[in-house]
């Protein structure tokens, strides 16, 4: 239990490390490419020599594309080593940069790697299955519908902490957007309108944290915990005492429509999931896009970036830190209400109590893992939902590994994200603390 | 600048140098008595002023100050009013919140200007008819048979307070390090899934089978709290998101071990473990009639503990100090790494103790809902208790009351329970931002007073955690 002093990784593990801006001067570590090496060792003694015997089958076309592609036969055992050798000649790669040159391994390579690691990962699993096929086509659109509101709630929390605030009240932004939208499209019949309150409702939930932790300088955790178990309790209560007094009027807010681009929305795999979705979802690829273009490109942005980072500076140069901070948040809660709107509006078309189950807390590790940045938040956003829609597959298709397992998934490499083993993440310096002028 | 704004514990109200009796004896009667309550609650955040000298070395006790003069001294400076006011805004809150939806109230106001007083009579009952109901929930039951059904309730309270009490401590005592400890719930799952399975699987003697289930659920927390403390102090990872990670993880994990044959009570195709032997269980205290078990006395014992450690032991001087100014106390000498270690560890055994209080105690049995929600009410306890272990238990006590009379509401007068957390966040909301409740009553009295008020409270309620 006790810690010793002279262990190697002592030199950059002292808490609130990863808080401080110098970290990349910090030297090049180790635990990258040896846990890549652990993680490829894994893959090709699980996936490859144990492989299982079969062919697994993965579809790729739906009924609805216009041209169908033949589907997939995958000799599983064969990929299984295969594919780890590569992921074993990338940790390799990684080793030897770290060892003869003491340089970190490129970008590229840790996603790659990821990638290839899911495929195999993916190979085995089907393969081990009672029947040894699966739709891929089906597969990936569920992985994006099921990312969306993720996807909101991550770029809620990228705008939030680009500004220097902590938002872990993401739950509540979800679930306050979620219930609005079913009220407000219920009693107008119009779900245009229902996604329109579900911004607003978002943005509310947000300028009470924004209302506290700036003017008020309550620890934005503690502002965050606490305004996630208020929303819970506030659309609980008006769950039971309004919706459920009559659902017909208050609780049936009717479906946002799919709109279908055509010929384009025919391409197998890509067209279902690009141009065959909701408003919610091409807002969603809009807002990823949207945001990254402004928190990179712009005046704006580059403003909200020094608030997060060093908002001292930012204040010397004549930008107002707090008021940037407080429109910023409530931006933010803008945009996960719009996620919240997803569940009511498209996914299911009624409120129930905790409607967002959690989404929320995932949506900050998406997050984190995308490392603040916007596209990241998306694609690991999307890593979540792919997970999530497997586990529920996998439960279908039966196969060697517990579901709880699967759902367990995202969460363990969260924590390997911020532990820093899995590349490196580091907050924008001056996240979570008040900035009071003087 | 952080430096300015850093909370610190050192200015945390210190309620443990309180006869323990004060603290104790106030029942938990929401309306009326919650002035004494949360004054009880409140004592050094009012009677001392916040100093710079870290409190185990000051005197255990404020010289010469009777206590019928702190207690006014308690009631009349800044933070003990808004610590009242703060309750008494969030219960009318609340209360405006089931008055709106009121079927009745909603029918006067159809013809609110012809008769007005029918609206507001009709407001004023649907408010106080749910106080009421979820008061006799949760002290005292008048139509109850006899002495002993009619202080039922209050039974009831403190049984459901017993978790919160030992899980909010662990909260509590993670806040002075200045760590925030998201994963109670994660640390009551592990706790409850070691403690059922030494209940049901092991058939030992009395006394050494409960020890053992103890023992056990204990060491669960407490390791699953502690692999956050490495986290944080090997790698830097923040604590947050590491434990709320962990809360899944449990979750998932306990899921998968209710659908195994270890863990799966035979014959049952729902995720139930076998109920614990009679000797894993904690004995009743009153009787076969209430609820209430030994676990609340070990709650009371664990307050001492951690107060106790806290403000008499060495560790505990180290926990603040890091909580206080990292690192100011990296410089003094102190291992951080091995505290930050410590601390989570020490919380999640703490919050260990609930999850035995869960599975040997209330529910005897094992299910994917051991926890309830007791691990994230913790958070609100610690907050409300603003960290202080006696003042932790006071709020425990308070949510337990809460908790127990809610039911009660619901079914008398159909009061959803989710009206209770409501009212929580909102009480725990309203005390950290003292100059809001302030504004809201028009009490800012004189301005210098209001200001330096206003820097202790907030300093006072995070509890150092930053």
């Amino acid at each position: 239990m006790s810690t010793t002093a002279t262990s190697p990784v002592q030199g950059e593990s002292q808490p609130d490390k990863s808080r401080r801006p110098a970290e990349s001067a910090k030297p090049v570590t180790w635990k990258l490419p040896v846990t890549l090496a652990v993680l490829a060792t894994v893959a090709f003694i699980f996936f490859g020599l144990l492989g299982p015997q079969v062919n697994a089958k993965f579809g790729v076309s739906s009924g609805g594309d216009f041209f169908q592609l033949p589907a997939i036969d995958v000799p599983a055992f064969l990929s299984g080593i295969v594919l780890s050798l590569i992921l074993l000649g990338l940790a390799g790669y990684a080793l030897v940069l770290k060892a003869k040159k003491n340089q970190r391994p490129p970008r590229w390579l840790p996603a790659v790697f990821t990638v290839v690691f899911v495929v195999a990962f993916l190979i085995w699993v089907v393969g081990g299955a009672r029947t040894p096929s699966i739709s891929l086509a089906g597969l990936i659109a569920g992985s994006v519908t099921l990312a969306v509101p993720i996807v909101f709630g991550s770029l809620s929390g990228v705008l939030c902490e680009r500004a220097g605030v902590v938002n872990i009240a993401i739950e509540g932004q979800l679930l306050g957007g979620a219930f609005t939208a079913a009220l407000v499209a219920s009693l107008t019949h119009n779900p245009y309108l229902g996604l329109l309150a579900a911004a607003v409702a978002g943005a509310l939930v947000s300028m009470v944290l924004a209302l506290f932790a700036i003017k008020y300088v309550v620890n934005q955790i503690i502002v965050g915990v606490v305004l996630n178990v208020l929303v819970s309790g506030l659309t609980g209560f008006l769950f039971s005492t309004v919706m459920q007094s009559d659902p017909e009027k208050y609780n049936s807010p009717g479906e946002l429509p799919i709109i279908d681009i055509p010929v384009l929305s025919g391409i197998p795999v890509i067209g279902p999931i690009l141009f065959k979705q909701s408003v919610v979802g091409y807002l969603m690829y809009v807002a990823v896009i949207v945001i990254w273009i402004g928190l990179f490109k712009t005046k704006w942005g580059l403003r909200v970036r020094a608030v997060g980072e060093h908002p001292q500076a930012a204040d010397t140069l004549g930008i107002k830190v707090n008021a940037t901070r407080f429109w910023n948040v409530t931006l933010g809660g803008a945009v996960a209400g719009i996620g919240g709107s997803f569940f009511t509006l498209v996914a299911i078309d009624s409120f129930t109590k905790e409607i967002s189950g959690g989404r929320g807390f995932i949506a900050l590790a998406a997050m984190i893992l995308g490392r603040w940045n916007p596209i990241g938040a998306f694609f690991a956003a999307l890593l979540f939902g792919f997970a999530d829609n497997l586990q529920s597959i996998v439960t279908i298709i039966g196969t060697p590994v517990p579901s709880q397992f699967m759902a367990m998934l995202p969460y363990v490499v969260t924590v390997f994200a911020v532990a820093g083993l899995v590349g490196r993440s580091r907050p924008p310096a001056a996240d979570g603390i008040p900035y009071i002028k003087g | 600048m952080s430096e300015n704004t850093e909370p610190r514990p050192a200015a945390a109200p210190d309620p443990d140098r309180l006869p323990a009796a004060q603290a104790t004896a106030v029942e938990p009667e929401p309306l009326e008595d919650d002035e004494a309550f949360v004054t009880s609650l409140d004592t050094a955040g009012g009677a001392h002023q916040p100093s710079a000298v870290p409190v185990s070395t000051q005197s255990g006790s404020l010289p010469g100050a009777p206590e019928e003069e702190s207690v006014l001294r308690m009631i009349f400076t800044g933070n003990g009013i808004v610590t009242i006011l703060a309750v008494v805004l969030a219960l009318i809150l609340g209360g405006l919140l089931i008055a709106m939806t009121d079927k009745v109230v909603g029918t006067t106001a159809g013809y609110l200007f012809a008769r007005p007083s029918d609206f507001l009579t009709a407001v004023w009952s649907a408010a106080t008819s749910s106080y009421v109901a979820l008061f006799q929930g949760a002290v005292f039951n008048p139509r109850g048979a006899g002495v002993a059904g009619q202080f039922a309730p209050l039974m009831e309270t403190l049984t459901i307070a017993t978790p919160l009490i030992t899980a909010g401590l662990g909260v509590a005592l993670a806040f002075r390090a200045g760590l925030f400890n998201i994963g109670a719930q994660g640390q009551i799952i592990m706790a409850g899934i070691l403690a059922s399975w030494v209940g049901f699987a092991l058939h030992l003697p009395m006394g050494l089978h409960l020890l053992l289930v103890l023992v056990a659920g204990v060491i669960g927390g407490a390791v699953w709290g502690g692999i956050v403390g490495v986290l944080k102090a090997r790698t830097g990872a923040h604590e947050v998101i590491v434990t709320i990670m962990f809360n899944y993880i449990a979750l998932y994990f306990l899921r998968y071990l209710l659908d195994t044959d270890l863990f799966q009570r035979p014959g049952a195709d729902t995720p139930i473990s076998p109920i614990l032997d009679p000797s894993a269980a904690y004995p009743l205290l009153f009787g076969s009639q209430y609820r209430l078990h030994l676990g609340f006395l070990l709650a009371i014992a664990a307050t001492v503990f951690v107060s106790w450690l806290l403000n008499r032991s060495t560790l505990g001087f180290e926990f603040r100090a890091i909580g206080a100014n990292p690192k100011a106390a990296l410089t003094a000498g102190i291992n951080v790494s091995r505290a930050t270690i410590l601390v989570m560890t020490i919380a999640g055994g703490l919050a260990g103790l609930a999850g035995v209080a869960q599975v040997a105690g209330t529910e005897k049995v094992l299910t994917d809902g051991v926890a309830a929600t007791y691990g994230f009410d913790a958070i609100t306890v610690a907050l409300l208790g603003r960290s202080s272990p006696w003042g932790t238990f006071a709020a425990g006590v308070l949510f337990g009351a809460f908790r127990a009379g809610a039911v009660q509401m619901q079914i008398q007068t159909g009061t959803p329970i989710d009206i209770v957390l409501v009212v929580q966040s909102l009480i725990v909301l309203f005390i950290a931002a003292p100059p809001l409740v302030r504004a809201i009553f028009g009490l800012n009295p004189r301005k210098k007073k209001a200001a330096t008020a206003g820097k202790t409270k907030q300093a006072a309620t995070t509890g150092g955690a930053a």
